[in-house]
């Protein structure tokens, strides 16, 4: 921070030298207090026993400054926001909220020093209206203990309209898109008087076009004195959205930057301590035969709604058709029905020409070789109490590679264990510890080992990269572009656009069950196809 | 030594304490500590002296051959009622059905054992198979009504429990099985028998050797049979078919994680109906021993005589393995034959037996709550 040079602007007001112009026309430092530090964070320490999850973390926030921490999975980002919520105990450090320290000892502290967070998962009650999540737990009442409706509701609109968080306070949470309802914790929390705002990576599950409309609420909310601070791995918001960026590895303070004053590279450098590649390399490639065929496919939900409603598809080998898609729009259903994991109601999926409608998943990945990476890999990928080795023969237990006379053959199963361990380097390399010891990263190396040694003609991937850092990010992308160039069919489902268009070779737009489109990924424009993810027509 | 060392290092053992916390080993002994205090303090309470109870149910499991040999008999139902539950627990199922499925066994196997006239070993390895079939078909049954239908097995068991001892009940006023006004039925034939020296024990000779031989007669007073045997053998096959074998790989994938076994290709639902039946073989098996080793005729019931629900209590506490089930078997069955002697010796109470393992139970249910125990002690 001492690098940059503090001085006062005659329009701005006190910023740094050269005030930048950010992501469409976005000023940021001008909002900022720089003598009003709302946070400020000295030598945090935070152990879990003896793991150091924070080592003297530094961090300092202004009132009106958009704060970003940026750090891998597993370096200590949450942990620390977890702490000035109050939802740990620091082991050493203190922390100042608006320049008075504290000893937040839980999050009712935090909430009273108008500290509020926004957490990854919402934390709503679904058949309630907007007005009543708002309220819970701090509702306004008339006598007797009776809550007045009417009063909170004009208290939540006025809100709503003070910063641009547009919702409608009758409508209930369940029938809200999930850009809405990221708006509704916002208000929640800006409800209980939070002048200081934690986002838990709050564009996982935003449409582009959402999160355009979040970084305009931010700025909303900065030119009001609050302050943001956005945990995120995503570089790109980091640019749009935050005034300053720190940095943690592995529990350690690498960096403090000026955003606009550093590139994507750098931050991720940063981030990851070496360089790291973005565009994914791949040779062009002719495309071969169809591999997959889904015919008027309608699949129904537990509700009896044809949430895949009529879609057709092909999948050719030697391609990645990438299915780009807002969140709830089917992907999950499409998937559970091509693997044979929900019932299909009509139309067919053929696998090089044989029907394999409502097969079992058995026949489906040992007989058409069909392989699947989960989108969900703690519910379905993997069996947290079995260890490696026995999670990696999930598929082929029974086969005479792991099995004679119904007896599992222990030695062949480690032996395969350490191989696939040692080839696809899950660390640790030890096939006798529990999958949930594991890190994410590589409870998906391990699936991905997995459902790739068992030589698919076809591999589904869902959400591969979800919740991953950028490593592992790059070796799956890694290891589904070796499938294509090996000659098999990829299909890709991610709710990350970028992730879509870099990886794929032919992008598949869904929206409500359909596909919308189908465009090339060579000449794919992010908003045209962010346009039809949300149902526009073009 | 490596070995030691690496033991160590997996489960990060300091000392006794660590040790006695970091496993679910530690869990249950010290729960059984706790019940056993808990037990003193409630006959504390009630006027008695914990100190002379205790003694006396000591004195009522060890101090005579016999007693001990009971103890055996006793733990043998648990045993093999715990196992059943253990085996449904370990697949993801709550057999509280066991209870039924005993009943059931018992009933085929008394069945069995009075109408068949088969030679000797074989008409055991009858009655034992056509009542664990029963059985099996029993707990099947709440296995395939979870598949199908959805309904959970903790439903469908508790009814199928009362079905069974109704369906037992009417067995008995059978004309042709059941003695008219006794309320019992006709004991099984000799052949069906698996007491040890049972007709020998009542010629002269027999006789003349119970008095003769302190230890061994002592020994041979109580209906001593061959169930334990059984048991053991059980508790080793369940352990085996649950670690070693595809049924158990699968069988355990499914009671982790069903979602994820479905996703890897095992039939969840076939899976749920194996398990149901297993466990229902198992407690049917316990019924049947009970019948041919030591009862020789079922009765007409009026409540459940509980040695399924003992199972469950026998399961939670051997934290549902084979080999802890054998030992909280054990346990529960001396508390069971040796509390009933606190009652001649100082008067007090049975019910305080139950106190214990209810206490046992919810102190082996709670781990937390021990950790939190000795961490407050530590100072923490």
């Amino acid at each position: 921070m001492d690098a940059l040079a503090l001085s006062r602007h005659p329009l701005w007001g006190w910023g740094y030298s050269d005030p930048t112009t950010l992501f469409g026309g976005v000023k940021c430092l001008e909002t900022i207090d720089f003598f009003h530090k709302a946070v400020e964070m000295t030598d945090m320490v935070k152990k879990f026993g003896d793991f150091t999850a924070n080592d003297k973390i530094n961090l300092i926030v202004h009132k009106g400054e958009v704060h970003a921490l940026l750090g891998e999975n597993g370096a200590g980002k949450t942990t620390l926001m977890n702490v000035l919520y109050g939802l740990y105990k620091p082991t050493s450090g203190s922390v100042k909220i608006n320049g008075n320290l504290l000893n937040i000892k839980d999050p009712n502290v935090a909430i009273k020093n108008g500290i509020g967070m926004v957490h990854q998962h919402f934390m709503l009650v679904e058949p309630f209206t907007v007005t009543q999540n708002i309220i819970l737990g701090n509702e306004t009442t008339k006598s007797m203990g009776i809550i007045d409706l009417k009063k909170a509701e004009k208290q939540v609109a006025e809100l709503s309209k003070r910063y641009g968080l547009t919702v409608d306070p009758n409508a209930l949470v369940q029938d809200l898109s999930v850009g809405s309802q990221q708006r509704v914790e916002i208000l929640k929390a800006l409800y209980r008087g939070a002048q200081i705002l934690i986002l838990d990576e709050p564009t996982a599950v935003l449409t582009p076009q959402e999160i355009q409309e979040l970084a305009q609420i931010i700025q909303n909310l900065t030119r009001e004195g609050k302050s943001i601070i956005i945990i995120t791995h995503k570089l790109k918001e980091i640019k749009q959205m935050a005034d300053f960026c720190t940095i943690i590895r592995r529990g350690k303070h690498i960096d403090t930057v000026e955003v606009a004053k550093v590139t994507e590279e750098d931050l991720a450098s940063k981030m990851v301590g070496r360089d790291v590649i973005f565009k994914v390399a791949k040779e062009k490639q002719l495309r071969g035969d169809k591999a997959l065929e889904i015919k008027n496919l309608v699949v129904q939900d537990a509700r009896g709604l044809p949430v895949v409603n009529n879609l057709s598809l092909e999948l050719h080998k030697g391609e990645i058709l990438g299915i780009a898609g807002i969140d709830g729009n089917g992907q999950k259903e499409l998937i559970e029905a091509v693997t044979g994991l929900r019932k299909v109601k009509s139309g067919t999926v053929s696998v090089q020409g044989k029907n394999i409608t409502n097969l079992s998943p058995g026949k489906i990945i040992n007989k058409h070789k069909i392989s699947h990476i989960p989108e969900d890999r703690q519910k379905r990928g993997l069996i947290f109490e079995f260890d490696i080795a026995e999670n990696l023969i999930l598929e082929t237990y029974f086969k005479p590679a792991f099995s004679k006379w119904f007896t599992l053959i222990k030695e062949r199963i480690y032996s395969n264990a350490k191989d696939l361990i040692h080839k696809f380097d899950i660390r640790p390399e030890e096939s006798e510890i529990p999958a949930k010891a594991l890190s994410g990263g590589n409870q998906q190396k391990m699936i991905i080992a997995r459902e790739v040694s068992n030589e698919p003609e076809i591999l589904i991937a869902a959400q591969p990269t979800r919740g991953l850092d950028v490593g592992a990010i790059e070796y799956v992308h890694e290891a589904l572009i070796n499938q294509r160039n090996q000659g098999k069919a990829v299909l890709l489902v991610s709710f990350e656009l970028d992730e879509v268009i870099n990886v794929s070779d032919r992008i598949a737009v869904i929206f409500e069950g359909k596909i919308v489109g189908i465009v090339d990924a060579q000449d794919a424009d992010e908003k045209q196809i962010g346009l039809m993810m949300a149902g526009g027509t073009e | 030594m490596k070995k030691d060392a690496r033991l160590k290092k997996r489960f990060n053992i300091r000392g006794i304490k660590d040790f006695l916390l970091s496993g679910s080993l530690g869990v249950t002994l010290i729960s059984v500590f706790l019940g056993f205090m808990v037990g003193a303090i409630v006959l504390l309470i009630a006027g008695f002296n914990p100190v002379e109870g205790y003694f006396a149910i000591l004195k009522g499991i060890f101090s005579k051959p016999k007693y001990m040999s009971y103890v055996v008999i006793y733990s043998t139902p648990l045993i093999i009622t715990g196992l059943s539950v253990a085996f449904a627990m370990r697949t993801g199922l709550f057999n509280i059905g066991a209870e039924g499925q005993y009943i059931v066994g018992a009933m085929v196997a008394a069945m069995a054992g009075y109408y068949f006239h088969l030679p000797m070993v074989l008409h055991i390895i009858v009655c034992i198979f056509l009542a664990a079939l029963a059985a099996a078909a029993w707990g099947g049954l709440a296995g395939f009504i979870k598949a199908k239908f959805g309904v959970h097995e903790v439903i469908s068991t508790i009814m199928l429990n009362w079905t069974a001892l109704y369906l037992s009940n009417w067995a008995v006023t059978l004309k042709s099985f059941g003695k008219q006004g006794t309320g019992k039925s006709f004991a099984i034939q000799e052949t069906a028998r698996i007491d040890l020296f049972g007709q020998w024990k009542i010629t002269e000779a027999g006789i003349d050797f119970i008095r003769s031989h302190k230890v061994l007669g002592d020994i041979l007073k109580s209906p001593v049979n061959l169930g334990i045997l059984a048991a053991f053998l059980l508790a080793f096959l369940m352990w085996y078919t649950l670690n070693k074998t595809t049924l158990g790989y699968q069988l355990r994938a499914v009671g982790y994680n069903p979602n994820a076994a479905e996703y890897g290709g095992i039939n969840v639902n076939r899976s749920i109906v194996t398990s149901m039946c297993i466990a229902g073989g198992l407690a049917g098996t316990a019924g049947a021993l009970q019948i041919m080793g030591v009862s020789h005729r079922i009765a007409k019931l009026a409540t459940m005589e509980g040695y399924g629900f003992d199972g469950i209590a026998v399961s939670l506490i051997g934290n549902n393995t084979g080999i802890g089930s054998v030992l909280a078997g054990f346990l529960f069955g001396s508390l069971k034959y040796g509390g009933s002697k606190i009652q001649d010796a100082i008067d007090a109470p049975t019910e305080v037996i139950n106190i214990m393992v209810g206490t046992i139970i919810l102190f082996v249910a709670m781990p937390k709550l021990i950790k939190l125990i000795f961490s407050f002690k530590k100072g923490k």
